[in-house]
C-alpha cells in the first residue's frame, strides 16, 4: 500500500537512478508484503517489524531534517540488517548471496519456474528478513513525499527519517547516504529470483586492477554489493584466504576508500567510474602463518608495490634485499648466460629512488639466492618486509591540537602518531577505550594508566570530515580484525545500540586463521609474473613469466587448467561457507556494537584536549566543564524465566551533590541540570539522563514520551539545529557473552555549543527498570538498534566485554574508583533526601556561598556518580534512599519505557504502565503537572519545576571534596547555579527479594564523551536467587548554553534509552538540573 | 643473508679515539671535578685493550686532537647501524669538529655515510639507543627533534621514537642494552619514566634490568661468535650495588671495565667506542 506509492515517488525523486531499480524495489516490496499479509505467521514478524520501526523512530523524530539523513543511513546500514536476521537471516543471506554470482554470470538464463519455487521457500525462511528489510526499507523511501498522508503508525517514524534522507540526498547529492540507505534493500534486490523476473537487471562492467598490475573485468549487477565483486575477484585469483584483502576505489576527492562489502557498490563509488583495485587490507603481522603460498604471493605483490612507491620506506640495503628476492621469486635462478642482466633489472622498479648502485646490489644478492624456489623467495621477502617499521601501517594526515602536521598510523597493534618520520606516540589497542570522530575531529579515549586515575581523550584534526570518517573506519576495522577473537554467537545477547555504526563486517584474523587451517586443497598453481607494476614495458618479461609458469606447474605436478577447475569447485563451496560464516559473524559483531549517539563536548574543551606530544596528550577527563547537563539512565532487566516485574512508582528527590542556589521558575535561567531517575528499588535499573532546560522542562519531554507511545511523532520539530549526532560503536573484545549481560549504550541528546564559562549543569538520570519475562525475545531483540549513522561522527569502543563468569578485569580499577565516588554521592543524596522529605515541594534555599571550587567538585562528583551501584551494597543504599523518598514524597512516576515495552513486550509493558497509573499519585510537582500531556499512559518523564529543590549543597560538596584528593580542581568563577533534581521511580509490583543483595556477576562501565554531552553507561549484572538481573544505568551530562533545548535532549535521551532496551523497563529517572542564574541572582 | 635486525650485538670493528691532554681541563662536564689525565689515559687504554685483545675486535684508533677535548667520546659523533653510518651534528658546538675524523674512518670501512647537514639539527650519539628492533632517540640538551628526524631518515627500516630526557646528559646516561630485548635501566625516577615511555612507544616487549645507579646502567653488550653474550659493565669499585646486579646475569660473559676518570667528564662506557659490524649482512 504505502509501499508502492512510495516506490513510485522514489522513482520520481531519484532521477539519477535507473528506472529498473525502483521497479525492482517495488516488486520486491510487493512480494514481501503480499506474503506477509497472506501468512498467518506474519504476526510474529509483524511484531518484529514493529519493533524495527520503532527503532526507526528513535531520535530521528527530534532531529532536524538535515540531521536525519545520517540517521536514516544508519537504519539501512548493515547493523540493522543483521540484527533482525540473526540466524535465519544468515541463512537467507547465504542463499541469496550464493546464487547471486551466478545470476550475474548467466542472469538471463535462470528459469522462472525455479525462481518461483525457490522464492516461496525463501519467502518462508526469510519472512523475518523480508519484513524487516523489504517492507520497512522501501516504505521509508517513499515516504518522503507522502509522509503526511501515511498512516501514522506504521510509517511515521520511518517516514521522517527517510524523508529527511531523501531530501538531503537530493539537495546535497549525498550519494553516500543514499548508498547506505539502499543497503538494506540490497539483499532483496540481489536475490536472483526477483531480479530475473523483472528482467530489468542492469549489468555494469567493473574494472579491477589486480596486484600484478593486470586488469580484471567482470560484469556485476548494478545493485550488487561490494562483496559480490570482491568474491568474483577472489575467485578469479583463486584466493581462499581472502580476508586480508579488499577492494578500493577512488572517491570524488581522489581518496582511496575501501569498498564496503556489505553495501551496494553503486552507492559507494559515487560516480560512474566502476574502477577498483584489489589490495591488501590487513597486513598479517606474521606472513609465515598464512596457509597458502598464493596468499603470500599476493601479499608480496602488494608489498613490492608499497616498497616501490615509497609507501613502505626502507633502507638501501633492504631495498636491495627485497629486490633480490623479488627477482628470485619472479624469474627464478639467476642465469649466468643472460645478457646484460643489469639492463633487465634497471627496467624494473624496486625503489622510489632506484639507482645503479642499488641495481648492482640487487643483482649481487640475487645471484646468491640461487636454488631458492619462488615460494621460498617470497617467504624470505616477507620475513624481511614484515620487520619494517612501517609494515602494515596505514598513514593518515592529521594535525595535533596545535595545528602541527602529524601522521596517524593505524596498524595491527594500535594507533601510531608520527611527526615527520618520528614516532611521537603510540596507543596500543588495549589502551584505547573509545574511538570516535566528529566532523573533522578524530578522538581516542585512553584507558588510564597505572598511576592515572582518569581516562583521557586525545583529539586530532583531520583535513575534513571524510578523512576523519575514513580514519575512524580503518581503526574500527583494524581493531576488529586484529584484536577480536571469533566469538561464539551470543544467543540472546542483546546489546543496546544507539544509532547504527559502521563496523567491520568480515572475519577477524583469528577466524580467518581458523578457516584457513581447514583449507584442504592441493596448492593451487599460479603464475608468478613479473608484475606489471615493476615492468616498465619489457619485452622480456612475458617470456620470463612463461618460463616461470611452466616451472610452477611442474613443481606441483599438475596441469594448471585442470587444477583450476577443481579448485574453482572447492572454491565455490568454500565461498558459500564463507558467506555463511561471515553472516553469522557479522551478526555477532553487530550485537556487540553500539552506537550511542555521541555527545559532543564543547568545542573549546576539545580544543584543549587536542594534543600531539605524549607529554601533553593526556587530559583529565574528569574536568567537567561548567555548563553541563547530566543525565543518567538505569536500565535493568531480568533474564529469568517467567518473571514479571512491575515497577513501583515512587518519586524521589535525590539531591545532587552540586551546589544549588536558587531556583526560579522563570525562564531566566539558562542552563539546568536535570536528573531523572526511574528506579525500581530492587530491580535492575536503567537510568537515562538528559537535560532539560529550566524553562520548559516538562512539556517537551512529555511529548517525547508520548511519541514513544505511537502518538504523533512528527510534532517534534527538533529545534536543535546545532545538534550533531555521533555514532558510537562499542565493540566487545569478548569471545562470548553467554547471556545478555552487557553492554551499553549512550544516548546523547543534542546540545548546542555553549559558552565556556557558563555554568550549567543538567543532570538527568533516568533509571529504567526493565523486567523481561524469560522469553526475552531471543532474536528479535537483536534488531533493536536505533540506527543513526551520521556522517559526521561516530564512535567505537574497543572493549573487552564481560562474560558472566568473569568479572571484568580491565575496568576494575575504574569501577572501584567510581564506586567510591558513587557511595559518596549516595550519601549526599541521602542527606538531601532527608531534607526533601521534610518539605515536599522541597524548596530549600540555602545561602549561596558557593565557591567555585565546590562547584567544580560537585560536578565531578556528578560525573562519577553516574556509575551507579555495581555492587549490591550500593544498590541497597540507593534503595533506602528511594524508599525514603517514596514515602515522603508523592510524585508522579515516570515510565519512559512504555513505548519500548509496549511494542516489544506488549503484556509486560501494559502491566508496568498500569501499575504506574495506579500507583501514581497526582503529579504534584511544583504544581505544574504539565508533564503528562494527554498521555494515555502516565509517562512523565520529567517535571518542569515541581520538585525543584533549591539548595546549596556547599557542605556536602566540601565533604566530598575532602575525600577526593584526586580531583583536580579547576579554577572556576563563582557562579550562582540552580539545581533541581527530580526523581521518578517506577512502581514495582514485585516485592520479592528486594532486600536480597544478590551476587554481582559482572559490571561494566562505558563512557562516551563528545562535544556537549558525556554519557556514561554502567551495566551491572547481578544474580539474585534464580534471577539474573541486568541493570543499566545511563548518565548523560549535557553541557550547554541557553541554546540547548534541554527538554528535547532529555526526551530524546530517554527515548533512546528505551529503544535501546526495549525489554527493559525504566525504573527510575532522575533529572538533575543545574542552572546558572543570572548575575543579579 | 641476514635480514633486518639479525644478529644484534654482532660486531667486528670498533672505532675509538685517544685522549687529548686538553680533556682534563677543557672537556665539557656537568659537575666541576678534577680529572687525573694520566689515570684517564690509562683507563682508556685498558678499555681499548679489552675490545682489541679480549674480544678480538678490529680496533680503529683515531689520534687524539688537542683542539677537541671531548674527542675521546666518539659515540656522539656517529651512529652506525648495519652498514649505514650517520655522521651526527653534536649538540655542543665545541664538539662539531669531532665528526671529521670519524667520517673518514667510517668511510674507510666502506660504510654508507649519511651526513647531518641541517643546521637546525643536533644529535649526539649518546642519545641514540638502538635496541635491535628500533631506535629511541632522547631529546636532550644535545639532541633535538630535527636531529632525530634525520636519523629516522637515515635508518628507514626502523621505527624511531623520541623520548624526552629530563635528567642527565644523554638518554644513554641512564640506560643501555644489556642483551637482545633487554634494557638496562637506572632506578632513578627520570630513568624509570623514560623507560615507561619507551615501552609505551614500542610495539615490542623488552625485559628490563634495573640497576641502582643510573650511570651503571650504561654498559656495552655484544654478541660475539666465539664468546656469546658479552657485557662490559661498571666495576664493583665504582658501583658496588649495581655491579652485583650485573653479576647475576649468568648467560653473559661479564667484563667489568673501570671508568672512574672519564665519568667525571660525563663519559660512560658506550661513549668511548663506535661499534661496527662489517661483513654483517650481505
Amino acid at each position: 500500500m504505502t509501499t508502492e506509492a512510495g516506490s513510485e515517488t522514489e522513482v520520481k525523486e531519484k532521477a539519477e537512478e535507473s528506472a529498473a531499480e525502483p521497479d525492482q524495489s517495488e516488486k520486491a516490496t510487493e512480494d514481501s508484503q503480499e506474503v506477509a499479509n497472506a501468512e498467518v505467521e506474519e504476526k510474529e514478524k509483524a511484531k518484529v517489524k514493529e519493533k524495527e520501526e520503532k527503532e526507526g523512530k528513535g531520535i530521528s523524530r527530534y532531529l532536524p531534517t538535515w540531521l536525519k539523513k545520517q540517521k536514516s543511513q544508519s537504519q539501512t546500514s548493515p547493523t540493522k540488517e543483521a540484527p533482525p536476521t540473526e540466524e535465519p537471516v544468515s541463512k537467507v543471506t547465504q542463499e541469496e548471496e550464493g546464487p547471486a554470482p551466478e545470476v550475474n554470470g548467466h542472469a538471463e538464463e535462470v528459469e522462472e519456474k525455479e525462481e518461483v519455487k525457490s522464492e516461496q521457500v525463501k519467502e518462508k525462511e526469510a519472512e523475518t528478513h523480508s519484513n524487516a528489510s523489504a517492507d520497512t526499507e522501501p516504505a521509508k523511501e517513499e515516504k518522503v513525499e507522502e509522509s503526511a498522508e501515511k498512516s501514522p503508525e506504521e510509517t511515521k517514524e520511518t517516514t521522517e527519517g527517510e524523508g529527511a534522507e531523501e531530501e538531503t540526498k537530493e539537495k546535497e547529492g549525498a550519494v553516500e547516504a543514499e548508498g547506505e540507505a539502499g543497503e538494506g534493500q540490497t539483499s532483496i534486490f540481489q536475490s536472483p529470483l526477483r531480479l530475473v523476473r523483472k528482467n530489468k537487471m542492469k549489468l555494469v562492467v567493473c574494472h579491477v586492477t589486480l596486484l600484478d598490475g593486470t586488469d580484471f573485468t567482470c560484469e556485476v549487477e548494478k545493485r550488487a554489493k561490494g562483496q559480490y565483486l570482491f568474491f568474483k575477484v577472489c575467485e578469479h585469483l583463486n584466493l581462499l584466504e581472502k580476508d586480508y584483502f579488499g577492494l578500493t576505489y577512488q572517491d570524488n576527492h581522489d581518496q582511496k576508500c575501501w569498498l564496503d562489502p556489505t553495501k551496494e557498490i553503486k552507492r559507494q563509488i559515487r560516480s560512474n567510474n566502476w574502477q577498483f583495485a584489489f589490495n591488501v587490507k590487513f597486513y598479517p603481522p606474521d606472513p609465515s602463518l598464512l596457509t597458502e603460498d598464493i596468499t603470500r604471493y599476493l601479499l608480496c605483490l602488494q608489498l613490492r608495490e608499497d616498497v616501490a612507491s615509497g609507501r613502505l620506506p626502507c633502507s638501501f640495503v633492504t631495498h636491495a634485499l627485497l629486490g633480490s628476492y623479488t627477482l628470485q621469486a619472479e624469474i627464478g635462478d639467476y642465469e649466468p648466460d643472460q645478457p646484460r642482466p643489469l639492463d633487465f633489472i634497471s627496467q624494473l622498479t624496486f625503489a622510489p629512488n632506484q639507482n645503479k648502485e642499488m641495481e648492482e646490489k640487487i643483482l649481487e644478492l640475487y645471484k646468491s639466492h640461487r636454488g631458492m624456489t619462488p615460494a621460498q623467495a617470497d617467504t624470505q621477502f616477507l620475513e624481511n618486509a614484515k620487520k619494517l617499521s612501517m609494515y602494515g601501517v596505514d598513514l593518515h594526515h592529521a594535525k595535533d591540537s596545535e595545528g602541527v602536521d602529524i601522521m596517524l598510523g593505524v596498524c595491527a597493534n594500535g594507533l601510531l602518531v608520527y611527526k615527520d618520520r618520528l614516532r611521537i606516540n603510540r596507543f596500543a589497542w588495549p589502551k584505547i577505550l573509545k574511538i570516535s570522530y566528529k566532523r573533522n575531529n578524530f578522538y581516542i579515549k585512553i584507558r588510564p594508566g597505572e598511576t592515572e586515575q582518569f581516562e583521557s581523550t586525545v583529539g586530532f584534526k583531520l583535513q575534513n570530515h571524510r578523512a576523519a570518517k575514513r580514519l575512524w573506519k580503518v581503526c574500527v576495522e583494524n581493531h576488529s580484525f586484529f584484536r577480536l577473537n571469533a566469538p561464539e554467537p551470543p544467543t540472546k545477547a542483546r546489546f543496546l545500540t544507539l544509532g547504527s555504526k559502521f563496523r567491520y563486517s568480515g572475519r577477524t584474523q583469528a577466524q580467518t586463521r581458523m578457516a584457513s587451517s581447514l583449507i584442504d586443497r592441493p596448492a593451487p598453481s599460479f603464475e608468478r609474473t613479473s608484475s606489471k607494476r615493476t615492468s616498465r614495458s619489457l619485452d622480456g618479461a612475458p617470456m620470463i613469466s612463461i618460463t616461470e609458469a611452466g616451472r610452477e606447474s611442474a613443481e606441483n605436478g599438475r596441469e594448471p587448467h585442470l587444477e583450476l577447475h577443481s579448485d574453482s569447485k572447492d572454491h565455490d563451496k568454500t565461498q558459500e561457507e564463507v558467506l555463511k560464516h561471515q553472516a553469522s559473524i557479522s551478526q555477532l559483531k553487530r550485537s556487540f556494537m553500539e552506537a550511542p549517539p555521541p555527545s559532543p563536548p564543547q568545542p573549546n574543551q576539545w580544543e584543549k584536549r587536542l594534543t600531539s606530544s605524549p607529554a601533553t596528550i593526556r587530559l583529565q577527563q574528569q574536568q567537567v566543564s561548567l555548563a553541563e547537563e547530566i543525565a543518567s539512565v538505569l536500565f535493568s532487566r531480568q533474564t529469568d524465566i517467567g518473571l514479571y516485574s512491575t515497577a513501583k512508582a515512587a518519586c524521589i528527590f535525590p539531591e545532587p551533590p552540586l551546589d544549588a542556589v536558587k531556583t526560579t521558575s522563570s525562564a531566566a535561567t539558562t542552563s539546568s541540570a536535570a536528573v531523572c531517575s526511574f528506579s525500581a528499588p530492587q530491580r535492575p535499573l536503567a537510568t537515562l539522563s538528559t537535560a532539560l532546560s529550566a524553562t520548559e522542562v516538562s512539556v517537551p519531554q512529555t511529548e517525547a514520551a508520548t511519541a514513544d507511545n505511537t502518538t504523533s511523532d512528527t510534532k517534534e520539530p527538533a529545534k536543535t539545529t546545532e545538534v550533531e549526532i555521533e555514532e558510537t560503536v562499542v565493540v566487545q573484545e569478548i569471545s562470548r557473552a553467554p547471556k545478555p549481560g552487557l553492554v551499553t549504550v549512550a544516548a546523547s541528546p543534542p546540545a548546542a555549543p555553549s559558552a565556556e564559562q557558563e555554568m550549567r549543569e543538567q543532570e538527568v538520570k533516568v533509571q529504567e527498570e526493565a523486567v523481561v519475562v524469560e522469553e526475552a525475545k531471543p532474536r528479535k531483540e537483536e534488531s533493536i538498534s536505533s540506527e543513526s549513522e551520521s556522517e559526521e561522527e561516530a564512535e567505537y569502543h574497543p572493549y573487552l566485554p564481560v562474560s558472566i563468569s568473569h568479572t571484568q578485569i580491565p575496568e576494575e580499577k575504574e569501577e572501584e574508583e567510581e564506586q567510591e565516588k558513587q557511595e559518596e554521592d549516595k550519601t549526599a543524596e541521602l542527606q538531601v533526601l532527608a531534607s526533601d522529605a521534610s518539605s515536599l515541594p522541597a524548596e530549600v534555599i540555602q545561602p549561596a556561598e558557593e565557591t567555585s571550587r565546590e562547584e567544580e567538585e560537585s560536578r565531578k562528583e556528578d560525573d562519577t556518580e553516574t556509575e551507579e551501584t555495581e555492587k549490591t551494597t550500593n544498590a541497597e543504599e540507593e534503595k533506602e534512599v528511594e524508599r525514603e523518598t517514596e514515602e515522603s514524597t508523592d510524585d508522579p512516576m515516570v515510565t519512559p519505557d512504555e513505548a519500548p515495552n509496549g511494542l516489544t513486550l506488549p503484556e509486560e509493558g501494559v502491566t508496568v504502565i498500569d501499575a504506574h497509573a495506579e500507583e501514581e499519585e497526582e503529579p504534584k510537582m511544583n504544581g505544574e503537572p504539565s508533564l503528562i500531556e494527554a498521555e494515555p499512559l502516565p509517562q512523565v518523564i520529567c517535571c518542569s519545576e515541581p520538585p525543584v529543590v533549591k539548595t546549596e549543597m556547599v557542605t556536602i560538596s566540601d565533604t566530598f571534596a575532602a575525600q577526593k584528593t584526586e580531583i583536580a580542581t579547576k579554577e572556576v568563577p563563582i557562579v550562582h547555579t540552580e539545581t533541581k533534581t527530580i526523581t521518578y521511580e517506577a512502581a514495582q509490583l514485585d516485592g520479592n527479594g528486594d532486600g536480597e543483595p544478590g551476587v554481582l556477576m559482572t559490571a561494566q562501565t562505558i563512557t562516551s564523551e563528545s562535544l556537549c554531552t558525556t554519557t556514561t553507561t554502567h551495566i551491572t549484572k547481578t544474580l539474585k536467587g534464580g534471577l539474573s538481573e541486568t541493570r543499566i544505568e545511563k548518565r548523560i551530562v549535557i553541557t550547554g548554553d541557553c541554546d540547548i533545548d534541554h527538554d528535547q535532549a532529555l526526551a530524546q535521551a530517554i527515548k533512546e534509552a528505551k529503544e535501546q532496551h526495549p525489554d527493559m523497563s525504566v525504573t527510575r529517572v532522575v533529572v538533575h538540573k543545574e542552572t546558572e542564574l543570572a548575575e543579579e541572582d | 643473508m641476514a635480514g633486518l635486525m639479525a644478529g644484534y650485538g654482532h660486531y667486528t670493528h670498533a672505532v675509538v679515539r685517544g685522549i687529548p691532554a686538553s680533556l682534563a681541563k677543557e672537556a665539557l662536564r656537568s659537575s666541576q671535578t678534577e680529572v687525573d689525565l694520566a689515570k684517564a689515559v690509562k683507563e682508556h687504554e685498558a678499555y681499548v685493550e679489552v675490545l682489541r685483545t679480549r674480544l678480538g675486535l678490529e680496533v680503529v684508533e683515531l689520534p687524539a686532537d688537542e683542539s677537541l677535548p671531548d674527542c675521546v667520546f666518539v659515540e656522539d659523533a656517529a651512529v652506525v647501524c648495519g652498514d649505514t653510518a650517520l655522521i651526527t651534528r653534536p649538540g655542543a658546538e665545541s664538539r662539531r669538529g669531532e665528526t671529521e675524523a670519524m667520517k673518514g674512518a667510517l668511510k674507510d670501512l666502506n660504510l654508507n655515510i649519511v651526513e647531518m647537514t641541517d643546521e637546525n639539527a643536533t644529535l649526539d650519539g649518546g642519545d641514540v639507543l638502538f635496541t635491535g628492533r628500533e631506535f629511541f632517540v632522547g631529546l636532550s640538551k644535545r639532541t633535538n627533534q630535527r636531529g632525530a628526524e634525520i636519523l629516522a631518515d637515515a635508518f628507514k627500516d626502523y621505527a624511531v621514537s623520541t623520548v624526552p630526557v629530563l635528567d642527565g646528559l644523554h638518554l644513554k646516561s641512564f640506560c643501555s642494552m644489556g642483551g637482545p630485548g633487554l634494557i638496562v635501566i637506572g632506578s632513578s625516577e627520570p630513568a624509570q619514566k623514560a623507560l615507561k615511555i619507551m615501552q609505551q612507544m614500542s610495539d615490542h616487549r623488552y625485559d628490563k634490568l634495573t640497576v641502582p645507579d643510573d650511570l651503571a646502567a650504561n654498559c656495552i653488550y655484544m654478541n660475539l661468535p666465539s664468546k656469546g653474550h658479552v657485557l662490559l659493565h661498571c666495576t664493583a669499585e665504582e658501583f658496588p650495588e649495581s655491579a652485583k646486579v650485573f653479576e647475576k646475569l649468568k648467560d653473559h660473559m661479564l667484563i667489568p671495565v673501570s671508568n672512574l676518570e672519564k665519568v667525571k667528564v660525563d663519559g660512560a662506557l658506550t661513549c668511548c667506542s663506535v661499534l661496527i659490524n662489517k661483513k654483517a649482512n650481505i
